[in-house]
């Protein structure tokens, strides 16, 4: 069992593991970090989602020994970097998660998230299709996606300055009202 | 939980020193790419080496370029995501771009490597499973038992070639670069299966493959990757169609389709350039031509019970995807995407 040389979240780590170990079980068994979920375990789900150099990977199917020095973001890392930009709170993204309810039992929601995220750094207004796509290798087993793609069309809004399209149910019923013209 | 069995890891920074590596340690040694087919596979204990020699540090290995012939040479360890957003690739290849778009989620595209795709283990749904699901069934050939669950009193494995750049490449003629102890050996892709899903490759321990060489294509190329999956966000393909078809003045000069996840190897449909080389590009002799490829493919494919998916679902799907394949290389519109 050798140190690792680590890069979480902005800090330099030396963590004792065994080599044979994954990224996953670094993180959660050995700093604590278990915002990063341990769902399928083989490549399914994305729950174990985490940013490397800035882009979605599998910590579950990544050797910690194999990433040593590179940029691993976890969803603890979320908030932090964000207050370090200038910003207050939560990310804009877990902020419309928030807001927009998107999650039930919340066990996909960190790999969701940091999916969402690194959409975000790389494309300023992201269309519909290309939100489904970077999420798609992510699945969530409760809330049927609305709510997920809501919060993103919602942090995209906020970007932009702009008001997210009224969903179905809020729609305005003045048409319903309006005197019906003869 | 799934826990990987006990190994070291060795990261050399050359092919040289990985070439030493794996061969000091003999077949107790594994290459791992981007480690996401051996990873899940060890965590089955499909496979259980004491050293794992990571290529992810061979800066060699990595990227796409042209030369001066025309010849389109992508390293090995290039990844999938590289692949399918390559311009490189889209223009001289694009058969092979959308197969690299089409492989998995977003993930793991960016995670796998074309080399790790080329050599991915055969797949079968009663050996993609935990040792203790295997054990519950008393094994199979493959790995661990004796008998075939798919083929009754079969004498070989049928695990079926699952991955998704094969068929592509073989529509291009592709050449694999290999450098091992003994030096280093150029193969034809064509001639690289073997028609036995224990092992359905010919490489020898401690040989890497480090570049895929797509010859020159020309200007009136054009492909199309169709897959079925039964989710489109992440599944390996239920079937997997690579089509090729050059057109120069109107006419097709050059066609060729390859079938994928029905056995241990690819399928190369046969007399596909018979009925399609010399029609016009468009028009009713098109439909025609494109009609008989399909119907004589449906003829000559038969997927098996191996992989997820009802199998007679799967024979009646080649068709389909064979015509829609062939189409969209014609009109210039792929990839076939279907679930
Ligand atoms: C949920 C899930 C879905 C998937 N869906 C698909 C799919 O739809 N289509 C598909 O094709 N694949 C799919 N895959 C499999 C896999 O992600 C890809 O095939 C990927 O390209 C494998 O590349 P890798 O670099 O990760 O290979 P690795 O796992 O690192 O290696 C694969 C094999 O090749 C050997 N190897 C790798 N590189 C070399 C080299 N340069 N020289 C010598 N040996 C080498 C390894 O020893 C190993 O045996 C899926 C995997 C998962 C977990
Ligand atoms: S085809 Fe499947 S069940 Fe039969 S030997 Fe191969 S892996 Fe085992
Ligand atoms: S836990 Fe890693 S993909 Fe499911
Ligand atoms: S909220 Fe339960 S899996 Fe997504």
């Amino acid at each position: 069992m050798g140190a690792l040389h680590l890069k979480v979240n902005g800090d330099e780590l030396d963590v004792a593991a065994p080599s044979h170990w994954t990224l996953l079980e670094v993180l959660r068994y050995r700093l604590g970090l278990t915002g990063s979920k341990q769902g399928c375990d083989k490549g399914d789900c994305g729950a174990c989602t985490v940013l490397l150099d800035g882009k979605p990977v599998l910590s579950c199917l990544t050797l910690a020994a194999m990433i040593e020095h590179r940029a691993v973001t976890t969803i603890e890392g979320l908030m932090p970097a964000h207050i370090a930009n200038g910003g207050t709170g939560a990310d804009p993204i877990q902020d419309c998660f928030d807001r927009c309810g998107a999650l039930q039992c919340g066990f996909c929601q960190s790999g969701m998230m940091l999916s969402a995220r690194a959409l975000l750094d790389r494309v300023e207004q992201p269309t519909p299709e290309q939100v489904r796509e970077a999420l798609s290798g992510n699945l969530c087993r409760c809330t049927g996606y609305t709510q997920i793609f809501q919060a993103i069309e919602l942090a995209l809004a906020d970007r932009a300055g702009t008001k997210p399209a009224p969903r179905a149910w809020e729609a305005p019923r003045d048409t319903e009202a309006a005197p019906r013209q003869a | 939980m799934l826990r990987l069995p006990r190994f070291e890891v060795a990261t050399p920074k050359t092919v040289g020193e990985a070439i030493a590596r794996l061969a000091e340690a003999g077949p107790s040694a594994m290459v791992i790419a981007g480690g996401t087919d051996l990873l899940p596979n060890l965590k089955h204990e499909l496979f259980t080496p004491e050293l794992v020699v990571s290529l992810s540090a061979i800066e060699a290995l990595r990227g796409v370029r042209v030369e001066d012939d025309g010849t389109l040479a992508i390293g090995a360890m290039t990844t999938l995501a590289e692949v399918a957003a390559s311009e490189l690739v889209q223009k001289h290849a694009p058969v092979l771009a959308q197969a690299a778009s089409l492989v998995a989620g977003p993930q793991l595209r960016t995670m796998g490597t074309l080399g790790g795709n080329v050599l991915l283990d055969t797949r079968c749904q009663w050996y993609n499973q935990t040792y203790f699901w295997r054990e519950a069934l008393g094994f199979c050939m493959k790995k661990d038992g004796t008998k075939c669950h798919v083929v009754e009193g079969g004498k070989k494995c049928v695990a079926a070639a699952s991955n998704d750049s094969a068929p592509a490449l073989m529509t291009l003629g592709s050449l694999l670069e290999f450098e091992g102890p003994s030096g280093r050996r150029t193969q034809a892709i064509d001639d690289f299966w073997l028609a036995d899903g224990i092992y359905n490759k010919k490489v020898a321990h401690a040989e890497l493959l480090t570049e895929i060489r797509i010859p020159p294509t020309g200007p009136g190329h054009r492909g199309a990757y169709g897959k079925l999956r039964e989710r489109g966000s992440i599944d390996f393909p239920l079937l997997g169609v690579a089509a090729r078809v050059d057109v120069v003045a109107e006419r097709i000069t050059r066609a060729d389709v390859v079938v994928t996840a029905l056995a241990a190897q690819p399928k190369r449909i046969a007399r596909v350039a018979d009925v399609l080389v010399g029609v016009a590009a468009r028009g009713e002799e098109l439909d025609r031509a494109i009609e008989a490829v399909a119907a004589s493919a449906a003829k000559q494919c038969n997927p098996l019970a191996n992989i997820p998916g009802d199998h007679e679902w799967r024979k009646a799907m080649v068709p389909v995807f064979v015509r829609r394949t062939l189409r969209a290389a014609v009109d210039g519109n792929g990839p076939v995407h279907g679930d």
